[in-house]
């Protein structure tokens, strides 16, 4: 039976990012690490996404666009917090218009630190959410079971 | 005995053009791939794609969405059973324009801002490829004298010696129908356009997978109209047809991979100046031919 870790497709959303862990993002699509090798589709659309790839923190403003984006994703879904920035708040932690990291709004499942967080570890990040992924999909389709047998 | 070939190769299409137009699908990406010097995905990534898209949680956006997209599903799959059973011509473009108002349709009843500008440009994209496809059914009428599909298999040249006009004015368009670049205006198939999924962009789970079958099933039908040029009573012709379906694709794939997106009023120029100047004038040239001999 094909599961859901052969067909991942990643939206990418930019919080206060710097861009530099944008740029990584990007990199890890392109010839030289190429992550459709997993079947990963860079897609911009929420309701077509399996994992949301969040880099920077969360500000005042963005707070309800990233809540927005993370409702408009259909289950089973996995967030992954790219950079310290998206996974703490990074060395913008304490500034007056930023919230945190990721976490402070919506759940997050993978954590990949790094200031840029390097191409390797970004698809390290999507492998690991994979298996998250996995997971989820077994649990939300157990409950189903169990009303079709009753 | 002709009428049995025609139920089965109606059964074939239905049962088999699911696979062909995934494997095409597939290859399609994998050579993109190559073409950008990356490994690409699998071969069967797109059966992966879709058997993921079946499973996952849907979020309908309209309740008349899911009719829309069945009701798009159904006519494409009607569209090639009657061109793939050798019936008018006329009759087959005619159910493929109702199979795509459907779908402009399930875009519309989602409100959605950007699935609505991609539905206007689809429309924009029917403007500009339906005179070609309507001339292209012109076209076989004055070759084999009727608009049915089967009597392409009666005629001892192929429709191809005396139709070049009329089929290069067919390839602009197929770039069209693929949804590849210049002219994939109203959904792209990479992420990096201005309008989100365009046309697509309500379409979540089994909405999707359904949407992506149906272009699976259109590619095969679009494939088997190339075909339908290369075909006639002479055995040695259908694997003309296979090798041009073949070169066909391959280059779709080519343009694709090496143009950029135009902007809607030169597709729609560019398309109606090809029809006319190679559909047009070819369609011209025979008539001419036909009243001086």
């Amino acid at each position: 039976m094909p599961k859901f870790t052969k067909s991942p497709w990643v939206m990418h959303y930019d919080g206060s990012s710097c861009n530099g862990c944008d740029i990584e993002v990007l990199a890890s699509m392109t010839p030289l690490y190429d992550i459709e090798r997993l079947g990963v589709v860079n897609t911009g659309d929420p309701r077509q996404a399996d994992i949301l790839l969040i880099t920077g923190g969360i500000n005042y403003y963005n707070e309800s666009v990233v809540r927005q984006i993370y409702s408009q994703m259909p289950e089973p879904k996995v967030v992954v917090a790219v950079g310290i920035c998206a996974c703490s708040g990074g060395v913008f932690r304490d500034c007056y218009n930023i919230k945190g990291g990721v976490d402070t709004t919506i759940p997050v499942d993978v954590y990949v630190p790094g200031c840029a967080a390097r191409p390797e570890s970004i698809i390290d990040g999507i492998v690991q959410a994979l298996e998250v992924l996995e997971k989820k999909s077994a649990a939300s389709a157990a409950p189903t079971e169990g009303e079709s047998n009753a | 005995m002709i009428y049995l070939y025609r139920i089965l190769s109606m059964l074939a299409y239905v049962l088999l053009a699911p696979f062909v137009g995934g494997f095409l699908a597939g290859l399609d990406r994998k050579l993109s791939a190559r073409m950008q010097g990356r490994i690409g995905p699998p071969l069967l990534q797109p059966f992966y794609d879709l058997a993921k898209l079946f499973k996952k949680q849907v979020l309908a956006v309209s309740r008349y969405q899911f009719m829309m997209v069945a009701s798009f599903l159904t006519m494409v799959i009607g569209t090639g059973t009657l061109f793939f059973g050798g019936f008018d011509l006329l009759l087959v473009f005619f159910v493929l324009t109702t199979a795509c108002m459907f779908f402009v349709l399930a875009a519309t009843v989602t409100n959605s801002p950007y699935a609505e500008l991609g539905a206007q440009r689809e429309l924009i994209q029917m403007l500009s490829y339906e005179p070609m496809i309507l001339l292209t059914a012109v076209g076989f009428y004055m070759v084999n004298g009727s608009f049915r599909g089967v009597d392409v298999f009666y005629t001892g040249t192929p429709a191809i010696v005396r139709l070049p006009g009329v089929f290069i004015g067919l390839l602009f368009i197929l770039t069209i129908k693929f949804r590849k670049s210049p002219f994939d205006l109203s959904t792209s198939h990479h992420a990096h356009q201005e309008l989100v999924k365009g046309v697509t962009t309500e379409f979540s789970g089994v909405l999707m997978g359904m949407v992506e079958l149906s272009h699976w099933y259109e590619n095969v039908f679009l494939l088997g109209l190339v075909a339908l040029f290369f075909v006639s009573s002479a055995w040695w012709s259908s694997l003309l047809a296979v090798g041009a379906v073949l070169l066909v694709w391959f280059l779709e794939i080519l343009i694709d991979n090496t143009s950029a997106r135009v902007k809607w009023n030169h597709m729609l120029y560019s398309a109606w100046i090809v029809t006319a100047v190679c559909g047009g004038g070819n369609l011209l040239v025979l008539e001419i031919i036909r009243m001086l001999f």
